[in-house]
């Protein structure tokens, strides 16, 4: 299979969960088939998001905790306000897949069908969250404890209570952060959704195998050296116990925080569908890079002055206690979750080269680590996977299967599901960080 | 003889104080603090406790302290732009050696520093062997030169100050490094806390292995001390808002001690002198620092209040004083607080507690010396050792206790037991919410069923509230409903004198009725002598209760007086009428309490007064009440004030159920008037006084009529159903009709064997069972259980 993953190439296949990824390749990966099997009974079938995650059985088995107990168990939200937020959070990443699927949900919810018109005809309450929904989809570290208090206290019917708020947050990032996972893994609408006409052109159905059939022998040696190449500079990262100046670590930061050439192109500025449009308020509002360095950038959020494990956990657990535990577990999950392998070659200790990506997402939402030299980054992560990464986390939408198929082009695609994994994972906590340390800003 | 005892006093005096001076030198101060340029992250005190380092991200600075507050003795953190090796997570002052600092960097570096070096920059060592954020730095307690460092990244490392390199690294073998604390009375040991939740004892000969490994918290163990006189107890704290105080001297460690605070435990740090004592702070949220006598784990023993965001370093100033605190904030402040400036917890929480059971039982309790101070010549005993064991700790002990104001901490709980059917009883409740009839039939009906449920129960007040409901919300062109033959007699005329008369019955009706007779005799008297009612009654309050009793009590009595009320003349009648009416008129604009709530009322309003104001009111009255005499209809929204005020009434008398069916029964007549927060409330009461009394179908009922948003919520919370695999008994997790543990289809269909996924009925007999329709069907061919079992199954 490793041997001869570069001549057999995969087949973009439009039917099965990813355009990406041939379906063979996720139905061969055997070791899903229990996570998945729980998936099947508990929802009556497997979707094409649980397929890909099945690729990781170990993290499905979390994620869907962690999804169940948002959607379904008991907490502050009703079940249908909980999809209609999962909604418009989708929708500001025109992430088609997670809007109709949540659509169906909301309407068996019993919620009420006038909403999917839009926002506007939901109670004004869901209507306050559209400004919090927009800065935790695309500059988190916008938001301030105003922007909590405006919701907590504006009086009157429409005041949200903070357990409230902290599920709609959750739901939103968690929202978001899969849309960022949709888009990267190219997944295909369910069967049952293929029928809407917009969503044909939102997906990616480019088929690429055309490109990928005329990968010449030489291009694959080529491809064996790169992977070598990495894998000697993981080890001299390990390795090297180089010192620098304090200036030189803040460059490197700064430097990675700023990269504009990896913008994606501007692909197409056209109209947003129909379907997305009525969901979306104030849709030119986007990431955007930190502005050129002294000129009025938001200062950088330190991991050390407020990180997941103490201080976002200890809020979190106080508000919405079974869901921090839950987190908790998933980060830490995907933190851990290695097979020691990398391409061709296994017993590699990869934990550097995921250190590096987790951070590298941090970095560019504006999150540093003091103790972490930037410059592995720089080492460890190719141009092509940086543009992927970055354009995966901050504009899903843009996400091209050119740029899927362009980064570690050796490796496997469950190696690639798995960078999506880390990348939407590293997301949800950048953007829960900054909404807590706004909620307990707001409390002191 | 005189002299001879102040001798001794003196003596003693000075004794006193010698040997507080070799213990503590003389410290004073009082509650003060300073601001910092910026937050802190951790504090710590040179050994002579004259001076505080104060070390964060962005500040590193050295207060002396004075008497009567900080000053800025040094400021570290020099050059253009400090590098990140200043940005501390923890300092450590070193307890022998004066001049020594340490600092953990969140860049992962262990610096140290030299107080007595000439040049501005005090740096002495740096040692950047963590690859992660250092997280804790510690010396050694009695060796000069052992400094011990935990990181993030895994690794404790211990440095030989007078070598470039570390001598030895532990590694945890798990995660991140939280805290490291060399055990103070143990040269070689020191203890580790992880992010895992375990604590690790190492020996620093020993950096293979760790000594022994326990589990103390779910979740990050943030912190952890030695007990400063007892060598065995390390108290840990973690995010799971614990303080644990661990016994290490036993072959197994033991939990002994669980204090259970508000918020993750950032710091915990041990009194010194005070063995019982230690002092916490917490990571968020919560920013106050409390004292904690670990035997009395529920209440602080003191608490300081004084910081404005989380506080993150504590340090008790002097290792043998325990009446300075110094602390440092995220609120960029230092302060120092003095142990009698705290505030105490215990002293405002209320000693005594008592509650009543469901069956009337009453339990109470109370500090015990309280329960037993009748016959307390034992307590005065011992009231009165606290004075004279001042000798006892200098001739004769090392140390006092002086927890001793702790020993009364234990409380005595008596219970009072009602006996059976005494008249604590609720039955009447009870009764009450089951034959009330709350919907299903005509308003009218609704009403005059409640009214005859309580008088039945010997609740006449009720019983006329339903009724004047029935009456003032009833459609005036259909009275057949009612069983009031007056209404008949004379259409609307009479129905609003009725009302107003019936109205004032509810209000007054709780007086006593003993008085009932001389009332009657007194409306006689009342009724001749108009002008003199004045003075026999001292109001026409009283008379007006009689209207209320006689009617409450028959009706004929009430018809009667009614008939003379339309039969005689006007002028006659005038006296009469005007009881009622200028009531009503009353009424109305201002609030009817004074004349529910309080019986006294009328004396007040009516005690002097009275004659000269009684005829212009009467007149007055008379004006009034005849334009609304005969207005066609009185729209039913007439009455809602007064129905409300009458709700409010009653749920303030304790009364909620009442309030709670008549809104119900009045439904949509009455809801708008009340504002949806109190009738929240009072469904809430009543339905947690319904299920209290296990009244399951009751409550279930009113949940289902009530109007109001949440209190429908509750019948769609909690609505899982857990179930056990009939196969292997296990608890089945998130699918009804598989289990996880036997892979075994648990709810199989009995006639057609296969999976029920839908409605699954069975037999609670036999526990049989499958398709709703399958299981019917087969019952109505066979009476026995479909599965063979033999049962006789029934389906209903």
């Amino acid at each position: 299979m490793k041997e001869e993953a570069g001549i057999d190439l995969p087949q973009a296949s439009p039917s099965g969960p990813s355009a990406f990824i041939p379906i063979e390749e996720i139905l061969e990966e055997g070791a899903a088939q229990e996570a998945m099997s729980e998936a099947l009974l508990s929802e009556g079938r497997v979707d094409h998001i649980n397929m890909m995650m099945g690729l990781h059985p170990t993290y499905l088995t979390c994620f869907l905790r962690t999804h169940n107990a948002l959607l379904q168990l008991d907490g502050p939200l009703p079940l249908s306000w909980r999809h209609f937020i999962i909604i418009l959070a989708s929708a500001r990443h025109q992430c088609s897949y997670l809007v109709q699927h949540h659509s169906s949900a909301f309407l068996l919810a019993g919620g009420d069908e006038s909403w999917l018109r839009g926002p506007h005809c939901a109670p004004p309450k869901i209507q306050h969250l559209q400004t919090l929904n927009k800065l935790l989809a695309h500059r988190p570290w916008i938001i301030t404890q105003e922007h909590i208090q405006e919701l907590v206290c504006p009086g009157a019917e429409a005041r949200w209570s903070l357990a409230e708020l902290i599920q709609a947050i959750v739901l939103m990032s968690h929202a978001h952060s899969l849309a960022s996972f949709v888009w990267g893994c190219g997944v295909l609408p369910e069967p049952e959704q293929s029928g809407d006409e917009s969503l044909q052109m939102c997906s990616p159905t480019e088929s690429c195998c055309a490109r990928d059939k005329a990968r010449s022998q030489q291009e694959w040696s080529e491809a064996v050296n790169e992977v070598k190449l990495l894998m000697e500079k993981m080890m001299i990262v390990q390795q090297q116990g180089e010192e620098f100046t304090q200036e030189e670590m803040v460059t490197r930061f700064e430097r990675e925080r700023t990269e504009s050439l990896l913008e994606p192109a501007d692909v197409q500025h056209s109209v947003l569908p129909d379907c997305f449009s009525r969901f979306v308020v104030d849709a030119d509002f986007t990431y955007q890079d930190f502005s050129p360095r002294g000129v009025q950038a938001p200062p950088t959020m330190r991991a050390q002055d407020y990180s997941w494990e103490d201080h976002g956990f200890s809020l979190m657990n106080r508000l919405y206690g079974e869901m921090a535990q839950l987190l908790d577990e998933k980060f830490q999950v995907v933190c851990a979750l290695t097979y020691n392998t990398m391409a061709m070659h296994s017993h590699v200790d990869t934990s550097t080269l995921r250190k590096a990506i987790w951070n590298y997402i941090h970095c560019i939402y504006g999150i540093r680590y003091d103790d972490y030299n930037y410059g592995e980054v720089n080492q460890l992560l190719e141009r092509s996977l940086k543009v992927y990464v970055k354009t995966v986390a901050c504009h899903p939408e843009k996400t091209t299967p050119r740029m899927y198929f362009s980064f570690w082009r050796q490796f496997r695609h469950s190696e690639k599901v798995h960078v999506n994994l880390l990348l939407m994972e590293a997301r949800l906590q950048a953007a829960l960080l900054y909404a807590l340390r706004a909620i307990t800003r707001y409390m002191t | 003889m005189l002299i001879h005892i102040d001798e001794s006093v003196l003596h003693l005096l000075a004794r006193l104080e010698m040997e507080k001076m070799t213990r503590v030198s003389t410290i004073s101060g009082c509650t003060m603090f300073c601001h910092l340029d910026a937050p802190a992250n951790a504090i710590s005190v040179c050994r002579d406790a004259t001076q505080v380092v104060v070390a964060g991200r962005n500040i590193f600075k050295i207060y002396g302290l004075e008497e009567d507050g900080f000053v800025e003795r040094l400021n570290l953190r020099v050059g253009r732009k400090p590098s990140l090796n200043f940005s501390c997570a923890d300092v450590m002052w070193h307890q022998m050696e004066e001049n020594l600092l340490a600092t953990a960097a969140t860049n992962g570096a262990v610096v140290t520093w030299n107080l007595a070096r000439p040049c501005r920059n005090k740096q002495e060592q740096l040692f950047t062997e963590h690859k992660r954020t250092v997280n804790k730095v510690c010396f050694h307690p009695t060796e000069v030169n052992m400094l011990l460092s935990g990181s993030q990244d895994g690794f404790m490392k211990c440095f030989d100050l007078r070598k470039k390199e570390s001598v030895s690294t532990f590694s945890g073998q798990s995660e991140s490094v939280r805290d490291v604390q060399f055990s103070i009375k143990d040269y070689f040991t020191f203890a580790a806390s992880f992010e895992n939740g375990n604590v690790q004892l190492w020996d620093i000969r020993r950096p293979d292995r760790y000594e022994r490994m326990f589990t103390a918290h779910t979740g990050p163990v943030f912190c952890c001390d030695w007990h400063p006189e007892d060598k065995g107890w390390l108290a840990t704290g973690g995010r799971d808002k614990m303080v644990k105080v661990w016994d290490m001297s036993t072959n197994r460690v033991k939990e002994i001690y669980c204090v259970q605070t508000i918020a993750s435990v950032a710091r915990v740090k041990w009194r010194p002198e005070r063995r019982y004592h230690l002092a916490t702070c917490s990571m968020m949220v919560d920013h106050n620092i409390y004292v904690w006598d670990v035997r009395r784990p529920f209440i602080p023993f003191a608490t300081f209040e004084e910081h404005k965001d989380v506080t993150t370093g504590i340090v008790w100033r002097h290792q043998h004083d325990p009446y300075f605190l110094l602390s440092g904030s995220k609120d960029s402040t230092l302060y120092q607080h003095m142990f009698k400036d705290a505030s105490r917890p215990v002293d405002r929480a209320n000693p005594e507690g008592l509650c009543f059971g469901l069956f009337g039982d009453l339990a109470f309790a109370a500090k015990e010396s309280l329960m037993t101070a009748p016959q307390s010549v034992g307590d005065v005993g011992r009231k009165t050792y606290p004075g004279g064991d001042r000798r006892y700790p200098i001739f004769f002990f090392k140390k006092p206790d002086v927890t001793e104001q702790f020993a009364q901490v234990s409380s005595a709980l008596s219970v009072f037991e009602s006996e059976a059917g005494s008249s604590v009883g609720m039955d009447w409740f009870i009764n009450t919410a089951q034959s009330y009839l709350l919907s299903g039939k005509p308003f009218a009906e609704l009403c005059e069923h409640n009214a005859q449920v309580a008088k039945r129960l010997n609740r006449p007040q009720e019983s006329t509230t339903w009724t004047m409901l029935r009456i003032m919300f009833s459609e005036p062109a259909n009275p057949s409903l009612s069983t009031n033959h007056n209404l008949n007699k004379s259409g609307n005329l009479p129905l609003v004198n009725s009302f107003s008369m019936k109205e004032m019955s509810a209000a007054l009706n709780e007086r006593n009725k003993e008085n009932r007779q001389d009332n009657l005799h007194s409306l006689e008297t009342n009724l001749n002598n108009n002008d003199e009612n004045e003075e026999t009654e001292g109001s026409e309050g009283q008379a007006e209760y009689l209207f209320g009793d006689a009617e409450l009590d028959d009706d004929d009595l009430y018809s009667m007086e009614h008939d003379n009320q339309a039969a005689e003349e006007p002028e006659y009648l005038l006296p009469q009428e005007a009881f009622p009416l200028r009531h009503e008129i009353m009424d109305h604009p201002s609030a009817p309490e004074p004349m529910q709530e309080k019986p006294e009322s009328p004396h007040v309003s009516g005690s002097e007064a009275e004659s000269t104001c009684l005829t212009p009111m009467e007149s007055f009255s008379l004006i009034s009440v005849s334009q609304l005499l005969f207005s066609p209809h009185l729209p039913p929204k007439f009455f809602c004030p007064i129905v409300k005020e009458m709700l409010c009434y009653y749920a303030e008398q304790g009364d909620v159920q009442m309030a709670v069916s008549v809104l119900i029964v009045l439904g949509d007549r009455i809801r708008k008037e009340i504002d949806e927060l109190t009738q929240e409330h009072w469904y809430m009461s009543y339905i947690d006084l319904l299920q209290r009394f296990e009244l399951w179908n009751v409550s279930n009922e009113v949940i289902k009529l009530s109007t109001c948003g949440p209190i429908m919520c509750l019948n769609q919370a909690s609505t899982t159903l857990h179930i056990n695999c009939s196969n292997c008994k296990r608890p089945m997790s998130n699918k009804g009709w598989i289990c996880d543990r036997c892979h075994q289809c648990a709810s199989v269909c009995a006639v057609c064997h296969h999976v029920v996924k839908g409605l699954f009925v069975w037999c609670q007999g036999c526990s049989h069972g499958g398709h709703l329709e399958h299981v019917m069907e087969w019952l109505k061919q066979s009476k026995h259980c479909p599965a063979g079992c033999g049962h006789l199954c029934e389906y209903t």
